[in-house]
């Protein structure tokens, strides 16, 4: 079953188009990278989807419930983490997150354990009872999270969740969005790709308002392996090894990268699909050359996600 | 029903947290005290002096001379307060980027609007019940009549309630409070001042301009008369702005951002 449903929806903020004609569908259970670079639609998308404002044209639908028709009904299903979240300062955690609870329509008698609950799945205990204002930016992007699973909705929405956030805190923010996955649907929304391959069983790639590629993380990278690349670490003259190295068929090109102990380092870039490791050894070793390194380097996502983009705007 | 209590709470405890309540009930006390303190004191000389004349006697009494004109007078004083009251409402949660978050939550707008007209009808009760001293002292040394005092206090809050929902509406179209303050303010002296032009005009629109004039409704009620039109004046004028506060808060669907 489709969780989320968004069909052909267009979005213009006066004359200019926040987002043109997208469609995707998120199942039920299913954690989805929103991937883009700052500023391509991501926001406006899931306002639409958390009903603060209709798209100009299309439908979404939450849980079976169309935004325009039943956006009561929508919120209902979903916790919500906005990006660069900001939260009532004069209030403390517990008393923000029972608030929470009651305008979700947890009933009276739940709100306790559900905000214990929380709490305990964020790891906020330590500040429970401080204000809000007080918090370090860590500790309030935990209370975004907390707040967003309070009332256990069926979706979350997180959108960029760890900005702003030192790396020991990141690595805690994304193992919290692992382990929240499970029975939930979850929406998230970043520009940092390890995150987003780490953690997203499928990636939406958005740029300027458009979909650019819609599979998981392997199948993105799949597709773009296609023209391979070798790193090579070689001691010996420099352009006597470039030369023997570019006279292999099936190279496309080498460039000289940078001096390593052991020496100079060489990228070389393949003809699509070729398999010629052991010709470059060999051709390495066989011109007296001390071959000390030599490994396939993978299409990473951030590559990808530049190839996609770049692509999409040299169109 | 539960949304707006959930909602009201938050904002009453944002209210007594930040220092805003206690600063504007101490102000008010502070000033209606000594209103009532003039006032009195203006009406026992008075008394002392023309008292013995039966003429006089007849003119003398605590609902024209003490209790009409601290009533007029504490009008004026909520004109000045009511919008450091309202100006908070929705501006700074639009400034501090929360209303995104609360409206992300399954509330109506009309929900989240109806829980902060309350909770800012709340602090002019309080407002109003923190100038119990003055009935005190007016039953414990002179005779009054309770009803028309009433009156006044039935007056004064209707008359607050308007300056509140217009100061909902100013809360809900900006993002800084000092603007909505200074809308809400202008606002409220321009139509505070607006029966001034009446002779200026033709007939037709004298009548108008004095109607709409927003302390003219005041007056019966401070004389501790009740007509339906002034009541009526007060609950459209509120309605009329706490829709248009509603429409500020909509429009984010047609303006988006």
């Amino acid at each position: 079953m489709d969780m989320i449903e968004v069909h052909n929806v267009t979005k213009y903020y006066g004359p200019v188009a926040a987002l043109k004609d997208i469609s995707f569908s998120v199942k039920k259970g299913e954690v989805l990278g929103f991937l883009g670079p700052n500023g391509a639609g991501k926001t406006t998308t899931m306002s639409i989807l958390t009903c603060l404002f209709p798209p100009t044209k299309g439908t979404a639908k939450v849980g079976g419930y169309d935004v325009l028709e039943e956006p009561i009904k929508v919120k209902e299903h979903i916790g919500y983490m906005p990006e660069n979240i900001s939260l009532y300062t004069d209030m403390i955690v517990t008393r923000y997150l029972s608030f929470v609870a009651e305008i979700k329509g947890v009933p009276s008698k739940r709100i306790r354990g559900d905000v214990d609950k929380a709490i305990a799945a964020t790891e906020l205990e330590n500040v429970a009872h401080r204000g809000i204002g007080k918090l370090s930016r860590g500790y309030l992007q935990r209370v975004g999270i907390a707040q967003a699973l309070v009332g256990d909705p069926p979706v979350l929405i997180l959108d960029e969740p760890t900005i702003g956030l030192d790396p020991m805190q990141i690595i805690a923010i994304r193992k919290l969005i692992e382990s929240l996955a499970g029975e939930r649907t979850v929406i998230l929304c970043s520009h940092i790709l390890p995150e987003v391959s780490q953690v997203c069983e499928r990636v939406i790639i958005i740029n300027r308002g458009e979909l650019v590629a819609v599979d998981s993380p392997n199948n993105l990278q799949k597709r773009l392996t296609t023209t391979g690349r070798l790193r090579a670490v070689v001691s010996g003259a420099r352009d006597k090894v470039e030369k023997a190295v570019s006279g292999i068929s099936g190279v496309k090109g080498v460039t000289v990268g940078g001096e390593t102990p052991v020496g100079m380092t060489y990228d070389i870039t393949l003809e699509p699909q070729a398999e010629i490791r052991a010709e470059v050894a060999r051709a390495i070793v066989g011109g007296g050359f001390d071959l000390m390194e030599l490994r396939s380097v993978d299409v990473s996502l951030e590559e990808i996600f530049i190839n996609l983009v770049t692509e999409e705007t040299e169109v | 029903m539960r949304n707006i209590w959930a909602i009201y709470k938050k904002e009453m405890r944002s209210y007594f947290i930040s220092p805003i309540a206690y600063v504007i009930l101490f102000i008010f006390s502070l000033i209606s005290g000594y209103f009532f303190f003039t006032i009195v004191g203006t009406y026992s000389l008075m008394s002392s002096q023309y008292g013995q004349l039966p003429y006089y006697q007849e003119l003398l009494n605590i609902e024209e001379f003490v209790v009409s004109p601290l009533f007029s007078n504490l009008g004026v004083v909520m004109l000045f307060l009511i919008p450091m009251l309202t100006m908070r409402l929705i501006a700074e949660e639009k400034g501090m980027g929360t209303l995104k978050l609360l409206l992300s939550h399954p509330v109506r707008d009309v929900e989240v609007l109806g829980a902060k007209y309350l909770a800012a009808l709340s602090m002019l009760a309080a407002m109003l019940l923190l100038t119990f001293p003055v009935p005190l002292f007016l039953f414990a040394y002179g005779k009054p009549e309770l009803a028309p005092l009433l009156c006044n206090y039935l007056g004064i809050f209707l008359m607050g309630g308007s300056f509140i929902a217009l100061g909902l509406f100013a809360s809900a179209i900006t993002e800084r409070q000092v603007i909505a303050s200074v809308l809400t303010f202008g606002a409220l002296i321009l139509f505070w001042v607006i029966n001034w032009a009446q002779n200026l005009t033709e007939m037709n629109m004298g009548i108008i301009f004095e109607d709409l004039s927003i302390f003219t409704h005041f007056e019966n009620f401070t004389k501790g008369i009740i007509i339906t039109h002034d009541v009526v004046y007060y609950v459209v004028f509120s309605g009329f702005f706490l829709f248009l506060a509603y429409t500020a808060l909509q429009s984010r669907s047609w303006r988006s951002k």
